[in-house]
């Protein structure tokens, strides 16, 4: 071919609702500063549960039973009590396991068996909310993908590529606090 | 403004003009042709510029080079990698040589019709926080010198045709909220008109339209009543708010009645039960004026659904017999598995008779005069009650659509045979964005094939003027294939999990051509011509529910078939 091909690049629907644009030029997200409810979770942020009649209440293990459906979870500034509701990708899906069945590295990165992992599926980003009971595997509603609790979230069904993230926790007094960043991406990669 | 102002605005304009003089050049291509009123309503065999060819949906062309005769003789003349994965669904528009592709992550592909050499490539980059409930997109639409595109952030975006460059750009709704588009956009009259997707998050669906030149939105009609509006008392306290009712197929218009039909999405959450109602004007076909917007009448196909039995393809506008009068009708081979036939007017839109076109076990009768369904309620799940029932979720035909030949007189409908679904409803809370089904777990994974099933897929044929079948070809595999009729007596469709890209014969079903592409075909297939002859393009890409339906035929029959993905843009012609 001899003509070069041209490629133009769009704006996001975000970009433009940070300048209030409808067309135009958009200053990048980067310059106008990140709002700290859009920031991911850090190491010291409370863990609170999302939605239920619990809702905004901190996690602890007590609160817990073993083996169930997780519930979704956010992380909370606990200096200005922000709640990182301000992105999807800080959505967490949260269960207890068992201890015994978990390998040491695993287990470290849990509180008391609290393992909380990133509630965006890897696939095409959707909430992974599901739950099949007999197997223990979370499970995404949009495209049937499978992950193993037990193993990572290890992918074990569906077109998704790789396991969810995992986000580290540690106990603190009683409750559950965040211990770390996210271990590995979160959501899914724009093809091209 | 001063000269030197006026002089850097021109500049960049001037060396545009000049890129764009080359790229036309070294492609051998006429001068762009602008895409016009009169052009839209007037099918012209040499392009096809709509999402259905014609604005009345009939997937139709009149070419006829390419026949029974000698289409066993079809060869693909060239190819184009996307470098895209999941569900390639658009058809390739094309006008007068230049071809226009959309593809999941919305890139759009402006291609030599005739070469495959690429013009331009328009590339999106989505939020890192968007989800794709269905990543896909179902085509560009053109008018004057633009091509318009749906996004699945919920954008509409204007390109310049010869160039890819942004026009304009407007967002059509918060996609953080659970928005987003798939469908083709329809023009009428510099009105641009898109719907939007989301009836398992949670959204109030609507369809709105905006001026093609400027972007400025011009109307906005949603499919759920706000309190006080008509058709509002079928839906209990605030679940209009959030009961879904999406519209995600490009619409049919008709020039005479200046009025644009509409095929409307599930209720939301999906049980019934959540929200006690007929649910106005969900699983419905709604007329709305395109200069204003409004409402001017509606048929629902079935009311307060609880099996995601969307409506959403858009009725072919098809003229038929009844009792030896002809009927200026509405034809919709539904996903509830039935066959409607019913009569548009000004006034009104008039059930005239509807008949199952798949195994159907949940209407036990539907009344002669209103067609409303009665249903057989142990089939009709709900919260924390488990209903098998059939068709599946799917339906006898989900989205891909129906094509009609007029000489024929032969409506082609792309139906699944002889699956079902079980599902049961658990309660949900709404969270802006997050899922909104309310679905259980089931033991059976929800889906299952009928006791003695020989096949799945279906190719069927009916006589629109006797309301009987004319014939029908099976497939073991499912079927996901759009179809495309042509005057050669040919109709086209992929849709089968073996990768194929078949002509069959329209007058028998019999099979006469057939070509494994790269992946399963799940595209929209279209006609044109370029120097006078014909060839035919469409899209191979396999993914979104055709792949989670193979997943599921998979589980229950202990089956591991495979289906690659990656999108490629074919183009076939005779030798």
């Amino acid at each position: 071919m001899s003509a070069t091909p041209k490629t133009s690049k769009a704006l996001t629907r975000r970009s433009f609702l940070q300048t209030g644009m409808v067309t135009g030029f958009v200053l990048p997200s980067t310059v106008l500063g990140q709002p700290p409810n859009r920031a991911r979770p850090k190491a010291g942020d409370w863990l609170v549960f999302d939605g239920g009649e619990k809702s905004g209440e901190r996690i602890t293990p007590a609160l817990l039973e073993l083996d169930q459906r997780p519930v979704a979870a956010l992380a909370k500034e606990p200096e200005t009590e922000t709640l990182r509701d301000g992105s999807r990708l800080n959505r967490v899906m949260v269960t207890k396991l068992d201890l015994a069945r978990l390998d040491n590295a695993t287990g470290d990165l849990t509180a008391d068996g609290v393992i909380a992992y990133s509630a965006v599926c890897t696939h095409t980003g959707c909430d992974v909310t599901n739950w099949d009971p007999d197997n223990l595997f979370m499970a995404c509603p949009c495209h049937e993908s499978k992950f193993d609790v037990y193993n990572n979230a290890k992918v074990v069904g569906g077109p998704a590529p790789r396991p969810l993230a995992l986000l580290p926790l540690r106990l603190d007094g009683d409750a559950i606090v965040i211990a770390d960043i996210f271990q590995g991406r979160v959501g899914f990669t724009q093809q091209f | 403004m001063s000269a030197t102002t006026r002089l850097a605005l021109f500049l960049p304009a001037l060396t545009l003009f000049s890129l764009l003089s080359t790229a036309v050049l070294a492609q051998n291509l006429p001068p762009y042709m602008s895409v016009t009123d009169a052009r839209l309503r007037n099918q012209d065999n040499d392009s096809w510029l709509l999402y259905r060819g014609s604005y009345d949906s009939h997937g139709y062309s009149a070419l006829d080079q390419i026949d029974t005769d000698n289409v066993a003789n079809l060869k693909p003349v060239w190819s184009f990698s996307t470098g895209l994965r999941e569900g390639h669904q658009a058809p390739p528009i094309v006008n007068n040589g230049y071809m226009y592709v959309s593809t999941p992550q919305n890139h759009v592909l402006a291609l030599n019709a005739v070469t495959g050499d690429l013009l331009w490539r328009y590339v999106r980059y989505l939020p890192d926080d968007l989800q794709q409930f269905h990543p896909t997109n179902r085509g560009v639409a053109l008018y004057g010198d633009l091509a318009y595109l749906a996004t699945v952030d919920a954008f509409l975006v204007a390109l310049d045709a010869l160039t890819g460059e942004v026009v304009w750009e407007v967002a059509v709704e918060d996609y953080y909220n659970g928005y987003y588009m798939t469908m083709a956009p329809l023009i009428v009259e510099g009105v641009v008109m898109v719907g939007v997707s989301g009836g398992e998050l949670g959204i109030r669906g609507f369809v709105a339209a905006f001026d093609a030149e400027t972007g400025e939105e011009l109307w906005k009609t949603y499919t759920i009543p706000a309190p006080g509006e008509p058709g509002s008392e079928s839906w209990p306290e605030d679940t209009w708010k959030t009961g879904g009712v999406p519209v995600w197929i490009t619409g049919s218009y008709d020039p005479d009645l200046n009025l644009t039909y509409w095929g409307t999405g599930n209720g939301g959450p999906w049980m019934g039960d959540t929200r006690p109602g007929d649910n106005l004007y969900s699983t419905s076909v709604i007329a709305l004026d395109p200069k204003t917007g409004a409402l001017k009448n509606h048929h629902q196909y079935h009311w307060n659904d609880s099996w995601d039995w969307d409506e959403v393809s858009a009725p072919l506008l098809i003229d038929y017999e009844r009792k030896g009068k002809t009927v200026k009708g509405l034809v919709h081979p539904g996903r509830n598995g039935y066959l409607w036939f019913l009569e548009r007017s000004a006034e009104q839109i008039k059930f005239v008779d509807a008949n199952p076109y798949v195994y159907q076990d949940v209407f036990t009768s539907i009344d002669a005069i209103t067609g409303r369904p009665e249903y057989d309620m142990t089939k009709k799940p709900g919260t924390g009650y488990e209903a098998s029932f059939c068709p599946s979720l799917w339906g006898g035909k989900d989205w891909p659509p129906a094509a009609f030949d007029p000489n024929s007189r032969l409506l082609f409908i792309p139906a699944n045979e002889n699956v079902c679904s079980t599902m049961v409803g658990e309660e949900i809370e709404y969270s802006p964005g997050r899922a909104y089904m309310g679905r259980g777990t089931s033991d059976d994974g929800g889906f299952f094939v009928r006791d003695g099933a020989d096949h799945i897929g279906e190719l069927q044929a009916w006589n629109v003027d006797t309301g009987e079948r004319a014939w029908t070809t099976t497939f073991e595999s499912h079927n996901w294939g759009p179809i495309l009729a042509t005057a050669g007596d040919l109709v086209f469709m992929g849709g089968t999990n073996d990768r194929k890209f078949r002509a069959f014969d329209s007058t028998s079903g019999k099979v006469l051509w057939e070509y494994p592409t790269n992946s399963g075909v799940i595209g929209v297939p279209v006609t044109f011509t370029a120097d006078g002859k014909q060839y035919v393009a469409v899209q191979s890409g396999w993914g979104v529910d055709a792949q989670r339906e193979q997943n599921l035929i998979n589980m229950t029959r202990g089956s591991d078939t495979y289906v690659p993905q990656g999108g490629v843009v074919w183009v076939f012609a005779l030798p």
